[in-house]
């Protein structure tokens, strides 16, 4: 049998992962279509705590999978991690550049947040759920 | 990721069918000399962002969006559908050929492409609610977020995925074949939204 039918069971990170970033793209449009103006953010802080939420979800439940290459896992992501911090910097200075405070700078570097630990997870789970966990390689 | 060394992994059975493994093959992950280049354009991004001048921040913003529309284009709906239809060999050497740039590509042109383009919007008040063609405006930001989170949430895993598998000492044409569908399918999606980015687009700057 193949090893790619034969991988461990897996919770449904990526399709989680989407849907989070989904939430803070959605909180995103809706506080950048009422600029100049002051809207509630009542909206955006909702869709960036269910984003939130379902970070923490998919973390917990890939924590729990057994077998799984941890090693692959972290030695992905640590790189893809320092990739997107540097592209969320970049979007964050764009936010200060512009003279953006209060509210709206706190929800959308939060969003950032999410945005930076939530790639780099999706990038390095899917490396390796390919791969074989470090016991296996072990001779 | 240019420092990953993928140790050897054990034997592994393959399914009876499948194609027979691709030889290992020696290309890096992430070219190090295009970090070079990617590190000059985002200085470039900033540097037009500071300064808030118009032709900068025009120039960047029509540059990366056109190489990213035009890459998304070609890559979804001319090369990808080719790509399936080449032999595993063939297939295997222009992946690793092609997926290490793309690595690089698509995450600076995007940034550059929306760094500049907000900015952009901000000098000339495209991004205010009172701007006249608004509604094309946040119409662009859903396009935009869709594309996103297809970019980030499947087709960039996959190529990372893609590479790392073809860097073992034994790559499986199995896995290599479900993460190539499923970076040729996001492209082609994300090519095909790209063409209503370039309706959108050209509507805003014919007012």
């Amino acid at each position: 049998m193949s090893t790619v039918t034969t991988e461990p069971r897996l919770p449904p990170v990526t399709q989680i992962g989407m849907a989070s970033l989904a939430l803070i793209v959605a909180g995103g449009i809706y506080l950048s279509a009422h600029l100049p103006e002051h809207v509630p953010l009542g909206p955006a802080v909702v869709l960036l705590a269910l984003s939130a939420l379902l970070l923490a979800g998919n973390l917990a439940a890939l924590s729990r999978v057994k077998g799984f290459a941890w090693h692959r896992f972290f030695q992905i992501g640590r790189w893809a991690l320092l990739a997107y911090a540097i592209t969320a910097g970049m979007i964050e200075y764009a936010f200060l550049q512009d003279g953006l405070k209060g509210g709206a700078l706190v929800v959308l570097t939060l969003s950032l947040v999410v945005y930076a630990v939530h790639v780099p997870m999706l990038i390095a789970f899917t490396v390796a759920r390919y791969d074989v966990p470090a016991r296996a390689q072990a001779p | 990721m240019t420092g990953i060394s993928v140790a050897a992994e054990p034997e592994l059975e393959h399914e009876i069918g499948v194609s027979p493994p691709p030889p290992r093959l020696d290309f890096e992950i992430v070219p190090r000399k295009g970090l070079i280049v990617v590190a000059v354009v985002f200085v470039a991004v900033i540097v037009a962002i500071a300064s808030n001048k118009l032709w900068p921040l025009m120039f960047l913003h029509v540059a990366g969006g056109a190489a990213w529309t035009i890459i998304d284009l070609f890559l979804g709906l001319v090369l990808g559908p080719i790509l399936g239809r080449l032999s595993v060999p063939a297939r295997t050497e222009l992946t690793t050929k092609l997926m290490p740039k793309m690595l690089l590509i698509m995450p600076t042109v995007v940034t550059v492409a929306l760094a500049a383009g907000w900015q952009l919007g901000n000098k000339l008040g495209f991004v205010f609610s009172g701007y006249p063609n608004h509604s094309w405006v946040v119409a662009s930001y859903i396009v935009v977020g869709i594309m996103a989170i297809i970019a980030l949430g499947l087709l960039e895993p996959a190529n990372v995925a893609v590479l790392v598998e073809l860097k073992k000492p034994q790559p499986r044409p199995e896995v290599i074949e479900r993460l190539m569908k499923r970076f040729i399918y996001s492209a082609g999606i994300i090519g095909v939204l790209q063409i209503a980015t370039l309706v959108i687009m050209t509507k805003l700057a014919s007012g």
